[in-house]
């Protein structure tokens, strides 16, 4: 089984008085992939900086192996950092920069050298020992930066929204590639990102921030089944959050019927949060149906149309690979498994909601696209 | 074409009033004073100007020199502070520069001369009083004080750029504080010392004020002799020669010092 690495405990931050962290309790298990995943200003890059002794906490404690490590300043600490936009020393070289860690430990230049061409390999980067650094492309900074990093064998690569500057296709490219280093040296790696595709295919574990605080902690496919709250629902992935009441364990009540579930251990007619994943709602013919309504709006998406069916006023984001046009009258059913009940939360009836869906997916939980979930009226 | 029409004015500029002087400057230089004829008499005389040459260099670079040693640090600290103090700050460096340069000399007679008031304050307390003025001390001195503005601002602006992250990276990868100067810092400051000591090296060696007020006979500058072969002497030829050799040391040491700086022009991150 693998121990645990790293410990923040009760860790709170502060800047000029506005709380940036609040009672983060986290703890990192060797050669886990762990991902911090939030919209910006969650407080992620934040935890990060905490962990790589850029910043303190302004209370709270970060352990590393047990031992408390809050005054030790970063470059004493066995941690390295895959910088947001790589951070590479314009004035060396390619080779210089790799061995930059190294020089300063002193290690003589035959091991240097050895190390920094087994790493340059690693990374897929043979060669370019004598490239400047303004001659690379983004995905080979962003390489030699994580080389950069390895080769000093931290215990821990800590990763600032490594791949945010690249384009989808080469993202995707190292979003594998990161992974099999990863498991090749065996190491932790704690990485940042907004993007929640990216934590789902690359995590061990998930931790979803919000505001300065730990909204739910889990593998991948708990986070993405069993979101604990509508903000977790909303952000990873895409979700319809309805208003429901728990009439008995395994019943709940939502658009004025009763649907079998298989969620239980609430109060009698508690109410309660619904999430339905678009992917999972079956379409049948408009008579056949639990619920009747009509598509309002179709989009293709390649490997599926995503459509807005109106149910009464309320509308639903539904995912299928068959073609209804709009104004089609379409039915659907809801197996027990389909739906998945969440306790009310403060993020309750800000997410899950379709009716001023526009084509595009929602900006990833920015201010903005926060404030036009809320002016549901302006869209037709 | 649009370009070429709105760098017009300039380049009529350039033409009038640096491409025409040159050649008259040339022209002159390569003249006989009397005759008018050609003659290579003038540059010949130049090298009875040796010694007053090299002592004008080493008096600029000595200058230079101490001038990035006091103005790297401010110009460092200017860079570390909040916004606003920063801009407070850089106003303070600039402030000197809004008074008469003469000025700013003569206030330095003002305090040195032998009565002047620092002695002043020696003799009051009974201690005598000290060379200040006309030493190349003084000369120094002046330079140091009316051209160190010139250093901080580049400095200052180079160092500003300098990517946080980079320094965070330095500690990352192991850097205490002094290590992450020397090994990133400073090699990242390189344009700006180097645009800092052109800009103080290459007025500071063609003045001629400051050592008149400050210096004595001994610290001539070329500056100097190339004034009164203009406005005593009436040699305008030999005072035309100086310059086309001074200008040619000035752009040999310029090229020299960029040099130095390789191709390391890239200052900011990539």
């Amino acid at each position: 089984m693998s121990k645990e690495l790293i410990r923040l405990a009760d860790c709170c931050m502060a800047f000029d008085g506005e709380v940036v962290l609040n009672n983060i309790n986290l703890y990192i298990n060797d050669s886990e992939f762990l991902t911090l995943l939030g919209p910006s200003g969650c407080g992620k890059t934040t935890t990060l900086r905490i962990i790589g002794g850029f910043q303190k906490p302004t209370s709270g404690d970060v352990l590393f192996d047990g031992v408390r490590i809050n005054d030790v300043p970063p470059h004493k600490r066995q941690v390295n950092t895959v910088f947001q936009r790589y951070a590479l020393f314009p004035h060396l070289d390619v080779y210089d920069n790799i061995a930059f860690g190294l020089r300063l430990k002193k290690l003589p230049e035959s091991e240097t050298a050895s190390r920094v061409r087994d790493m340059l390999a690693l990374v897929g980067m043979k060669g370019f020992e004598e490239r400047k650094i303004d001659s690379l492309s983004g995905g080979q900074m962003q390489r030699i930066a994580i080389a950069r990093a390895l080769v000093n064998r931290p215990k821990v690569l800590l990763l600032d929204e490594p791949l945010g500057a690249l384009d989808l296709r080469l993202r995707k490219d190292m979003q594998n590639e990161l992974k099999r280093i990863q498991q090749q040296m065996g190491i932790t790696f704690i990485y940042v990102t907004h993007d929640q595709e990216e934590a789902l295919t690359m995590s061990d574990t998930i931790v979803v921030m919000d505001h300065g605080r730990i909204q739910q902690i889990g593998k991948p496919e708990d986070i993405y089944n069993e979101p604990k709250n509508a903000f977790v629902a909303d952000f990873i992935g895409e979700s319809n959050i309805l208003d429901g009441v728990m009439r008995a364990d395994r019943l709940v009540e939502f658009l004025g019927r009763r649907f079998p579930c298989v969620d239980f251990g609430f109060d009698k007619d508690e109410p309660v949060d619904v999430v339905i994943r678009p992917e999972d709602i079956d379409i049948v013919a408009a008579d056949s149906g639990h619920l009747c309504g009509s598509v309002t709006s179709v989009t293709f998406k390649g490997v599926h149309y995503d459509i807005i069916v109106d149910f009464h006023g309320f509308k639903w984001l539904i995912q299928t690979t068959d073609y209804h046009p709009v104004g089609a009258n379409i039915g659907i059913r809801l197996e027990p498994e389909d739906i998945h009940i969440m306790k009310k939360s403060e993020y309750s009836g800000m997410f899950g909601d379709y009716s001023s869906y526009s084509a595009e997916y929602d900006e990833i939980g920015d201010a903005e696209a926060d404030a036009a979930g809320e002016e549901s009226e302006n869209e037709e | 074409m649009k370009n070429k029409l709105s760098s017009g004015p300039y380049l009529v500029w350039m033409t009038l009033f640096t491409v025409v002087p040159l050649v008259i400057v040339v022209y002159y230089a390569f003249t006989d004073s009397v005759t008018g004829r050609f003659t290579l008499g003038n540059v010949e005389t130049v090298k009875n100007y040796i010694p007053i040459f090299l002592r004008s260099v080493w008096l600029a670079l000595v200058s230079s020199l101490i001038c990035l040693l006091l103005g790297y640090p401010v110009a460092w600290r200017i860079a570390q502070a909040g916004p606003k103090s920063q801009r407070l700050l850089y106003m303070l460096v600039m402030l000197p520069m809004c008074i008469s340069f003469l000025l700013r000399t003569l206030a330095w007679v003002a305090l040195l001369e032998d009565t002047g008031i620092i002695n002043g304050f020696f003799i009051k307390l009974g201690l005598p009083p000290l060379p200040l003025i006309r030493t190349n001390g003084a000369v120094i001195l002046g330079m140091v004080y009316n051209y160190l503005p010139y250093m901080i601002m580049p400095l200052y602006t180079v160092i500003m750029k300098i990517d946080r992250r980079l320094i965070e990276a330095a500690q990352d990868l192991g850097c205490g504080g002094a290590q992450v100067f020397a090994k990133v810092t400073l090699p990242l400051s390189v344009p700006g010392i180097i645009s800092g000591v052109t800009m103080v090296f290459v007025p500071a060696v063609s003045t001629f004020y400051i050592s008149q007020k400050l210096g004595n006979t001994g610290t001539t500058l070329i500056g100097d002799v190339i004034e009164s072969q203009f406005k005593t002497a009436y040699n305008p030829n030999l005072g035309a020669a100086l310059s086309l050799v001074l200008m040619i040391i000035v752009l040999a040491c310029t090229a020299l010092m960029n040099r130095f700086s390789g191709d390391d022009e890239s200052v900011a991150t990539v």
